[in-house]
């Protein structure tokens, strides 16, 4: 038998006193998808790194077609059959797709770009990938799905021999996501072989050929992705039973407390029509671009309202900014963690108490104490894994992270919570735990608007599902009246 | 233990810093002290040692000395009152170009109002701080209102300001009468370090208040806030923009401030005083450990910051060294002090 193309044995790796990997083995054949799997903090992402040539193991061998394999530096990985796609695209956006796709490898004479060259290798690159996408516009413009092709196609200029995908879809709707499969199963029939990371379990299964699961930095288990049950997984992931992820509930929502009649934002949303009930979670599903993100901004005042209503407790919240709607009881948690989410250089505390210093503060001084006594207790009922309160929340996971970006709502006792994607990419264990936030907060009489791309997740938690297609969100029913196919049956405009 | 060290390091690079830059002057310095005793005694062959027990290193003492302190402390007080305010700018993620044009302008209004009869003593300070603030509120309400990058708006109010100083002051320097006001900088009993001009007092109280101001208020988390996260600020309801007209309206308080200081110090009003000032008020804040991408900074940091630049001024005039020589050095330290900090920030990691 032929050595396998992509061998690990037994890499080690530590930074200082953390043993970032304890022992990681596993094989990729040619022409095979391998689906890594663990949670964050389980060592994806260092493993990743001694792959592309970034961090070099401590011990252990790599060997790439039976021949030792100690890439030096990223570009020596490339060079060497490896590529890499991150979770963060890393295009240059005022660009055009060709340019990007030929950086750093432009055909040129004596300095000059041979124009013609350039452009057919570039769309030779595209070509294979069976998809058209404009060369002339910069990738910037693109839709993320479109700018992640450009990506794919600049890794295969190289002719790689393994390329590495970390959490593809990520970002990705749900008929993107099938497209970026079908160029994943192009590539394997050409042979190359497919490390994909991801922390969706559906789509490992969907895709992938063959598993290794990373648990505290050891490959704890592999096998063959046929016939292995999704419960198993899960249970070599985190170590323990997970009898049930979902939270089980037996909510009565009550009566409306919070009307949105109409709504429509310049663009999307185009027409917004829900009822919210005190207890209740509300999910509302739809694929990316559908316009959901673009409603809980115009219901919490951070885009323009164009036309419609907002009622809460029969006041009209129509038009206010963020700070008013703070004020009358609604918080927001917004999709994007880092840069609108959390202030990364900042102090846990800061963090939490953003919008609400008065309980510790007089005629505006604060008491650090009390500040932090007060995020302490915070910090434990949610369960965040941390130092203490005065460290900076960018060393945190980014479980731990969005913990914190939710407790602000806690902290500030909000009774209305609008959550844009509060479990994307992060590891099981936090995600069950934000579940439970949820529930515990619906038991106690918040109300929930909960939007997220992941069925399972909404059907597991919610009392009620709308779906967004275009703009418009319709058919609010009961959570058992929804199946996962039906809500992308009308996600997608087949309904 | 360990915890409380790593939250003093940021205040603790730069004071390392200042004690580097002071051994290494205090040794160039007894160099030079010894290198000069050899040749004044004729006797080249004479060993280090031996000669440093003769010479009377008159150079390290100058340096060292108490009365030098106070100079370096007093020459200190114009860019520790600008880089007050630069703090708290640089902090919220702005900058501001227009300081060193707002000093040269203060100091005109000071001394035209001296040589008005409508106002003197306290009430000459008020105005002349008064129009320093009232330029950074016409910075941050142009930067807000119209959605401007502060480093354009500030390098158009650079030129206007300047601008505005000559015409203040028709084109040339303004001389004014005698008054208590000039205390304010002057150096009494020039051997020791006490008395302490009342100026440096001022700069020390409003730096505590500053630092307070920052670390201790609600203003002082908004404006970390802003500047580490703008979009996060927003969606948390504080009000970004009113905070940041307050803010650089504040610094522009500073920077009249720091303008009537210099009118003080060189007894007259100099419309073209101050020019690159603004520079050196960034690389001190700079230099303290801010960082320009904002959301990092302490005022304790910027006045040590300050106090390094003034330190290596001093130190290189007491070497004899040539103005274009103490550039190449101050230039070269503004460099190496943020090299080290990306240095330790990726070590913290």
């Amino acid at each position: 038998m032929p050595a396998p193309r992509l061998q690990m044995t037994d890499v080690h790796k530590a930074f200082g006193a953390t043993k970032a990997l304890r022992g990681v083995s596993f094989a990729v054949e040619r022409g095979e998808v391998h689906a890594l799997i663990g949670e964050n903090g389980a060592g994806k992402s260092t493993l990743m790194k001694i792959l592309s040539g970034a961090l070099k193991p401590d011990a252990g061998s790599i060997a790439l077609e039976g021949i030792p394999f100690r890439p030096g530096n990223p570009l020596h990985a490339r060079e060497s059959g490896v590529a890499m796609i991150y979770q963060e695209l890393n295009l240059a956006p005022h660009l055009n797709a060709e340019e990007n796709i030929l950086l750093g490898r432009e055909p040129s004479r004596l300095g000059r770009i041979d124009r013609r060259a350039h452009r057919k290798a570039a769309i030779r690159a595209l070509d294979e990938l069976e998809h058209h996408i404009p060369l002339d516009v910069p990738v910037g413009e693109l839709t993320i799905a479109e700018q992640q092709l450009v990506e794919i196609a600049r890794a295969l200029v190289t002719e790689p021999k393994v390329l590495i995908m970390d959490e593809p879809t990520s970002s990705l709707s749900r008929v993107d996501t099938q497209n970026l499969f079908r160029v994943i199963r192009q590539l394997r029939e050409r042979g190359v072989s497919i490390v994909y990371i991801s922390h969706f379990l559906e789509e490992c299964q969907e895709i992938a050929d063959r598993f290794t699961v990373l648990r505290d930095g050891e490959s704890v288990g592999s096998g063959r992705m046929a016939g292995a049950k999704l419960d198993e997984i899960i249970h070599l992931m985190v170590g323990r039973e997970i009898a049930d992820i979902y939270p089980p509930h037996a909510r009565r929502p009550e009566k409306v407390i919070f009307d949105v009649h109409q709504l429509a934002g310049i663009g999307k949303p185009a027409d917004v029509t829900l009822e919210l009930r005190r207890g209740e979670v509300l999910g509302i599903a739809g694929l990316v671009g559908a316009g959901r993100t673009e409603t809980l901004r115009a219901v919490f005042g951070l885009d323009r309202i164009q036309r419609g209503r907002v009622l809460y407790l029969d006041r009209d919240l129509t038009r206010r900014s963020p700070r008013g709607s703070w004020r009358n009881g609604i918080g927001m948690v917004s999709e994007n963690r880092k840069e609108e989410g959390l202030m990364l250089e900042q102090s846990l505390a800061d963090n939490l108490c953003l919008t609400r210093f008065r309980p510790f503060s007089l005629f505006g001084w604060i008491s650090r104490r009390r500040q932090h006594a007060a995020s302490a207790g915070l910090m434990g009922r949610l369960g965040v894994r941390a130092r203490e309160p005065g460290q900076a929340v960018g060393e945190l996971s980014g479980g731990n992270q969005q913990k914190i970006a939710i407790g602000r709502l806690l902290h500030h006792d909000a009774d209305i919570l609008l959550l844009d994607e509060p479990t994307r990419g992060i590891d099981v264990g936090s995600k069950q735990q934000i579940y439970q936030i949820m529930n515990q907060l619906a038991e106690q009489g918040k109300s929930v608007i909960f939007v997220s791309s992941y069925l399972p997740e909404l059907l597991g938690v919610c009392d009620r599902i709308g779906v967004m297609c275009r703009g418009v969100l319709s058919g609010i029913r009961p959570v058992g009246d929804w199946s996962e196919h039906e809500i992308i049956a009308v996600a997608t405009g087949q309904k | 233990m360990r915890i409380s060290w790593r939250k003093h390091l940021n205040t603790l690079g730069p004071l390392v810093g200042l004690v580097f830059v002071v051994l290494i002057f205090s040794g160039l310095l007894a160099w030079k002290d010894v290198a000069d005793h050899r040749e004044f005694s004729g006797d080249e062959t004479m060993s280090f040692f031996a000669a440093m027990g003769e010479a009377e290193l008159f150079g390290l003492r100058a340096f060292l000395g108490g009365a030098n302190a106070k100079i370096v402390l007093t020459q200190t007080v114009i860019v520790a009152l600008g880089a007050l305010g630069m703090t708290l700018i640089i902090i919220s993620g702005g900058i501001d170009l227009s300081a060193g044009s707002v000093v040269a302008l203060c100091s005109v209004v000071g001394a035209q109002l001296l040589n008005t009869d409508w106002a003197a003593g306290l009430g000459v300070v008020l105005i002349t701080v008064a129009v320093g603030g009232l330029v950074g509120f016409a910075n941050g309400a142009v930067i807000t209102g119209l959605r401007m990058m502060p480093f354009i708006v500030t390098l158009g109010m650079m030129t206007i300001a300047r601008g505005a100083a000559k015409w203040l002051g028709g084109n040339q320097t303004v001389n004014f009468p005698e008054t208590p006001l000039l205390n304010l900088m002057a150096l009494r009993a020039p051997d020791s370090f006490l008395p302490l001009p009342p100026g440096v007092l001022i700069a020390a109280v409003l730096a505590v208040v500053t630092a307070f101001l920052l670390k201790h208020t609600v203003f002082g988390r908004y404006v970390f806030a802003i500047g580490s996260s703008e979009a996060t600020a927003r969606l948390c309801g504080i009000r970004v923009q009113r905070t940041k007209v307050v803010i650089y309206a504040l610094a522009g308080l500073y920077f009249g401030l720091a303008g009537l200081m210099q009118m003080t110090r060189l007894g007259q009003g100099d419309p073209t005083v101050a020019i690159g000032l603004e520079l050196d008020i960034i690389a001190a804040v700079v230099i303290g450990g801010a960082s320009l991408s904002g959301g990092a900074g302490s005022v304790a940091g910027s006045m040590v910051g300050a106090l390094i630049m003034t330190t290596l001024r001093s130190g290189s005039q007491l070497m004899g060294w040539p103005n274009y020589f103490q550039e190449i050095i101050i230039g070269t330290v503004i460099i190496l002090a943020v090299a080290l900090d990306r240095l330790r920030h990726k070590k913290a990691q």
